[in-house]
């Protein structure tokens, strides 16, 4: 629903410019770079203790704050094998495998399936076309909460609950309407010479869609397939109501609230536990970030 | 494998056999719509590439749908209809009160905060030398998890009995006790919605680099002839904000406030991660989930996802509108 900032998205990239300006320009606002300088302080202080408290030994995480580092450094990495050990009870290595299978298809699935809507609605003439698009662009202001407890109900009775069918399903489902909708807006955006000509040479939809559609879809795939993996692989809403009930299926990010509710205390667990939830994220944000900001700008009112 | 998968090489496994089965129906839809001909070929082409979608979008997302505003009208177990009951305790009882009450100190908080923190550093930073590094450093808070978010703040709120012996590891009462106070369990603390503040900070700090980054594209897009021709006018700063930036970016900021409410109402992960929505913080989008699981209630959970729905509707509206306005 935010899709014009889209087209606008920057680059997060710094702005060329001459260096004398630069110059004047930071003198003349001293008090505009001390607030820039305090406010990005405040907004990575608190990650900060968190992951320099995370190479510290538990003793000293529990008896003393994350700043006496810097008086008494102590550095370990027993609380990352804590964590993936399976003596601790945390084993963060199964849930981090589970969150990666609820991710692949969950991802994989509502792309192909958008794409071929969104082709269909692109370019194919049929009856009853425009009013099933507009149904389909409103069902995005359904909320999740709104659907969970009957969806429940169904993947009971059909005998999946406990498996990876639900969360997968589930997730596929949510993702449609904006994939949908944000694909056909990007098809529709293609010549429409490039299609007449596939058909003059005898080219039927399907042979159209892969050879046409697909390779100029790429930025707009990429772009939709990092959002929706981001947001399968931070979701905790779908995966607790899902997933809630045992281990075998839980995402990280379930794991990591049992653990806060559970093991309160536990920081050395926390700590790390939390970083290596947040690792997957990050990396994508640091390599693809520019697709990544397009994608969040576009699905950001998403669930 | 529809059965539950326990070791990782099953899980693998199923992951790929339910990867090759959406394989082989995406495979006959395609095969089916490369064989229709004829004059009404479209239309079949068409009915058979939105098969799947319309199927998926009708059993997940409206039959659900429907069947919540249905149940809401009958008792915990859905067994008993009991009218508009329901609806009469999310107003009437205490502990909906305050759930409904603090959802509204959210959405009137969250979303000018974060938009104004949002707008002000994408203003500050604005053609900086450093101003990548500046705005990954805001931003990175929203690409990570809320439930990891709220680890990291649920440290820094950290409390520990005050005895002589004990030192402070949470960073904001050890700023109290350096300030000679006496430390305070923040999170528990609900005197002057205190606790509630504090879970508020947490989303802001989520959300200031999503308003940021939009922002500041709408700054960028502002036209360098007006910027150097106030410049040259000798428009103060302070003119310049008011005059020029606000407003030409006002209807992205309008865009960014009515984005931010609508995913402050539904806020969950934060509230459940940080408190449980125990201590009288809870929100409707997490006493929906309390009632659904933990009070066995579905008649009061299904009337609470209503109640959201409800609440977020007007907002999508006016969103949508201005989104296209500005298009």
């Amino acid at each position: 629903m935010t899709a014009v900032p889209v087209a606008t998205t920057p680059e997060l990239k710094a702005a060329v410019e001459k260096p004398s300006a630069i110059a004047k320009k930071r003198l003349s606002r001293p008090w505009a770079s001390l607030a820039a300088i305090v406010l990005a302080v405040l907004w990575t202080l608190p990650t900060f203790g968190l992951l320099l408290s995370s190479f510290r030994p538990e003793l000293d995480i529990k008896r003393t704050g994350w700043w006496t580092f810097f008086t008494d450094p102590q550095v370990t990495l027993d609380n990352y094998r804590a964590v993936f050990d399976s003596d601790s009870g945390v084993n963060l290595g199964t849930f981090f495998i589970n969150s990666l299978v609820i991710c692949i298809p969950a991802v994989l699935i509502p792309l192909a399936l958008a794409s071929l809507a969104a082709y269909a609605f692109a370019w194919i003439n049929f009856r009853g076309k425009n009013i099933m698009f507009l149904a389909i662009f409103a069902l995005q202001i359904v909320p999740l909460q709104v659907t969970l407890i009957p969806l429940l109900t169904i993947f009971v009775k059909v005998g999946i609950s406990g498996t990876f069918w639900p969360l997968w399903l589930a997730h596929s489902t949510f993702a449609l309407p904006l994939a949908i909708y944000l694909l056909h807006n990007f098809m529709k955006e293609i010549p429409s010479g490039l299609i007449e000509a596939a058909r003059v040479d005898g080219a039927g939809h399907v042979a159209i869609f892969f050879k046409v559609m697909l390779p100029l879809l790429t930025p707009a795939l990429a772009a939709f397939g990092i959002f929706q993996f981001l947001w399968v692989w931070n979701d905790l809403l779908v995966a607790l109501v899902f997933a809630g009930g045992g281990d075998e299926v839980a995402p990280i990010t379930l794991q990591l609230a049992n653990l806060t509710g559970t093991r309160g205390t536990a920081w050395h667990l926390l700590s790390s536990g939390a970083f290596v939830s947040i690792i997957v994220p990050v990396t994508v944000f640091l390599l693809l970030q520019r697709y990544f900001v397009r994608g969040l700008l576009a699905g950001s009112v998403k669930g | 494998m529809f059965s539950t998968a326990s070791t990782t090489p099953e899980k693998l496994l199923q992951m790929l056999a339910a990867l090759l089965l959406f394989a082989a129906v995406l495979g006959v839809i395609l095969f089916l719509a490369s064989r229709v001909r004829g004059k009404r070929s479209d239309n079949w082409v068409g009915y058979l590439y939105l098969l799947p979608v319309v199927l998926l979008l009708a059993v997940g997302l409206i039959y659900p749908g429907l069947r919540t505003i249905y149940e809401s009208f009958f008792d915990a177990h859905g067994s008993s209809f009991i009218g508009i009951d329901n609806y009469k305790t999310l107003l009437t009882s205490s502990d909906q009160l305050t759930v409904l009450g603090n959802t509204i100190i959210w959405v009137l908080i969250v979303p000018p905060l974060a938009t104004g923190i949002g707008l002000v550093y994408a203003i500050l930073v604005d053609k900086s030398r450093f101003e990548s590094f500046a705005k990954a450093l805001i931003f990175l808070p929203t690409a990570i998890s809320l439930v990891a978010a709220s680890v990291i703040w649920k440290f820094v709120y950290e409390y520990r009995v005050d005895q002589p012996n004990v030192h402070q590891i949470g960073l904001i009462n050890q700023i109290i006790v350096w300030l000679g106070g006496k430390p305070v369990q923040l999170l528990i603390t609900d005197t002057f919605k205190l606790n509630t503040l504090l879970l508020i900070v947490v989303f802001i700090w989520i959300q200031a680099g999503f308003a940021m980054t939009i922002l500041s594209a709408a700054i960028k897009a502002i036209p360098d002839e007006i910027v150097e021709a106030a410049r040259l006018d000798g428009v103060s700063p302070w003119s310049m904000f008011f005059k020029i930036t606000l407003p030409t970016v006002r209807p992205t900021v309008v865009v960014v406030l009515t984005t931010i409410a609508i995913g402050t109402l539904k806020v969950f992960d934060v509230v459940r991660t940080m408190t449980g929505g125990n201590f009288n913080t809870s929100v409707i989008a997490n006493e929906f989930y309390s009632q659904l699981i933990r009070a066995d209630n579905q008649g009061l959970a299904a009337a609470l996802a209503v109640v959201l729905f409800i609440l977020v509707l007007p907002i999508v509206f006016y969103n949508i509108r201005q989104v296209r306005r500005e298009a």
